[in-house]
């Protein structure tokens, strides 16, 4: 039986009036790549968002080590949870190395401000996502897979055992994607926490430890994903048909729709 | 390994120089840039107290800064001139402060507390008192503060919707400052010509007419205010990269917020109290210093000797320059309204 740090216990998860989740309970085991899947406006982002303090749960609690999250200091928090944020915005005119600093933030204070621990941190989180030999070009000039990995160095600087991904190779090429995912399998191999809410079901089904499937704002199944992906759960979920089959180079599950002109 | 890990250390240490006592980095550029501001506004100041009916040379005012004979020279300089010059140093940079501040929250160059209504509402409450209660330094002062925090109350409320956004701040901003420029007009129009009158010279910005009296509790109140934008600008820093990173980063993204609005509506509000509507300083300045600066989002610091500078420099011409000694507001007016017209060229090419 696993542990886990950080989990959701019966929590309402609501925009406005508008409830998304209704008394949700989720896990995130710890050291795991976990991913969580579903179709859209099923409400994953939603979940994770209130994973990282972004969104108050209207009822029920996310819990941290045991402690509801909202009970710590905003910056405890942080330095023990990262977030990649579907969209942020940049200053305009800064550099990478200025932009990838400020994920220091939690661990300054007015006293402490900039230390060779940040210091060491920041060149790790550059070295890790391969921006190094970016650090002092303009991050207006990238290109957008390479700015998608100044912004996961960012996150890196928090030197977090957790790091929540929302989204994070929407928009990039499928190079960009692999190049990307690649990374999160070399931190989560390293030791941390991922948890990543991913669009496509294949690359979840490739990269992740533990799957968690949503549907309509509920959990319909979790597990890895070599137990849970079949054909019938794809169909239940994304009313999709489709035939699960073995993934020749990863060995693991890999979909292929039956729709259109290929029904049966 | 090493050596690449080296290499990334070594340039981005390059590039920055880490300040003794604080241990803060600031880039290379910034501190020279500031260097250079510092001096400008030295020399220009050093210039300034030497000018005027009674020319003076600038060993000669230097002496006189420093001496303690109580020469007329001293008088001249003590007492007649350095408050002026002070006062426009100081609150240059404390409207380059403000301004830095609300163009650093709305992510745009044109939200700025003297064009979304804060100095017009300062000045609405600076008429209703003088037309009212009569025409003293402090009640003036008062009345002016008053105004400048009730019409960015109301602005606050009007474009809060789950917290504020930028560009409907601007926006309702741009809306009540036409409302209370109407209010404005109809209080001249009702008020007695001497009322009047007196109105519309503190109504066209002017440091002339304060003195040490009035400059000292007015510095007083912008140094802790400047102290505590300080301890909020790594705050300030945060928000710019969005309100979902800023959160994530550990910051109370809602209580940082206001209280930066509430630090960047005060120091305005003070200014105008003492010295009436100054325009475009705010504007203007911390959009200069980022350019000087190269600096990513707008810098506190530069901004400020930017817009100590800049008042420095407009005083100087209002007073010395022009045919007859003008309002140091309608030169800044002049320099800041070709500024606009630049300013809102380049973000229409820019959305082209």
């Amino acid at each position: 039986m696993s542990t886990s740090r950080l989990r959701a216990d019966g929590v309402t998860l609501a925009y406005d009036q508008r409830v998304i989740s209704r008394d949700l309970s989720a896990e995130i085991p710890d050291d795991s790549f976990t991913v969580i899947v579903g179709p859209n406006a099923c409400g994953k982002s939603t979940l994770l968002r209130s994973f990282s303090r972004l969104l108050k749960p209207n009822a029920g609690s996310v819990l941290l080590d045991g402690k509801a999250i909202d009970r710590y200091r905003p910056k405890e928090v942080a330095r023990t949870i990262a977030l990649l944020p579907q969209t942020s915005v940049a200053p305009e005119g800064i550099t990478v190395a200025d932009l990838v600093a400020r994920g220091r933030y939690p661990h300054q204070n007015l006293i402490r401000q900039w230390t060779s621990a940040d210091e060491a941190a920041l060149v790790a989180a550059m070295e890790a996502t391969n921006v190094d030999s970016l650090a002092t070009r303009l991050l207006d000039e990238l290109s957008g897979g390479q700015r998608q990995r100044v912004w996961v160095a960012m996150a890196l600087a928090q030197q977090t055992p957790i790091l929540l991904l929302d989204e994070p190779t929407t928009y990039l090429d499928i190079a960009h994607q692999i190049d990307l995912l690649d990374l999160f399998a070399n931190l989560h191999r390293a030791g941390n926490t991922i948890v990543a809410v991913l669009h496509d079901l294949n690359h979840a089904a490739r990269y992740a430890s533990h799957l968690i499937v949503m549907k309509d704002g509920a959990i319909v199944t979790t597990g890895a994903p070599n137990d849970v992906v079949t054909a019938e759960l794809v169909e239940e979920v994304f009313g999709l048909s489709c035939l699960v089959i073995d993934d020749p180079v990863s060995h693991t599950p890999l979909v292929v729709p039956r729709s259109g002109q290929w029904k049966d | 390994m090493i050596g690449t890990s080296a290499g990334v250390r070594a340039r981005v240490q390059s590039a920055t120089v880490r300040l003794p006592l604080v241990g803060v980095r600031v880039p290379r550029r910034q501190l020279l840039a500031g260097a250079v501001l510092a001096l400008a506004i030295v020399l220009l100041a050093v210039v300034a107290l030497g000018t005027g009916d009674y020319p003076l040379s600038v060993p000669e005012v230097v002496s006189a800064l420093f001496a303690t004979d109580g020469r007329f020279e001293q008088t001249i300089v003590l007492e007649w001139r350095l408050p002026r010059v002070l006062v426009a140093i100081v609150f240059g940079a404390a409207l380059a402060l403000s301004g830095a501040v609300f163009q650093s929250l709305t992510r745009n160059p044109l939200g700025s507390p003297d064009i979304i209504g804060f100095a017009t509402g300062s000045y609405t409450g600076a008429l209703i008192v003088i037309t009212l209660v009569g025409d003293s330094y402090f009640s003036t002062a008062g009345g002016a503060i008053v105004g400048g925090l009730l019409s960015a109350v109301v602005v606050y409320l009007l474009a809060y919707r789950r917290g504020v956004q930028g560009f409907r701040l601007i926006i309702v901003g741009i809306a009540v400052t036409a409302i209370l420029h109407a209010v404005n007009t109809w209080l001249l129009l009702r008020a007695q010509v001497e009322v009047a009158m007196a109105a519309s010279i503190w109504g066209a910005g002017s440091i002339s007419l304060v003195g040490w009296d009035q400059a000292v509790p007015a510095f007083a109140v912008l140094a802790v205010l400047a102290v505590v934008l300080l301890a909020l600008g790594g705050g300030m820093r945060q928000l710019e990269l969005g309100d979902d990173a800023a959160r994530a980063h550990g910051v109370r993204v809602e209580v940082s917020r206001l209280s930066l609005l509430v630090v960047g509506v005060a120091l305005i509000a003070v200014v105008t109290a003492s010295a009436g509507p100054i325009a475009f300083v705010a504007l203007a300045a911390p959009q200069i210093a980022r350019r000087v600066t190269r600096s990513a989002g707008l810098p506190l610091v530069a901004s400020a000797l930017t817009g100590a500078l800049l008042l420095l420099a407009a005083d100087f011409v209002a007073q010395h320059l022009l045919p007859s000694a003008v309002p140091v507001g309608m030169v800044t007016v002049v320099i800041g309204g070709l500024y606009l017209i630049g300013l809102l060229i380049g973000q229409a090419r820019k959305q082209q």
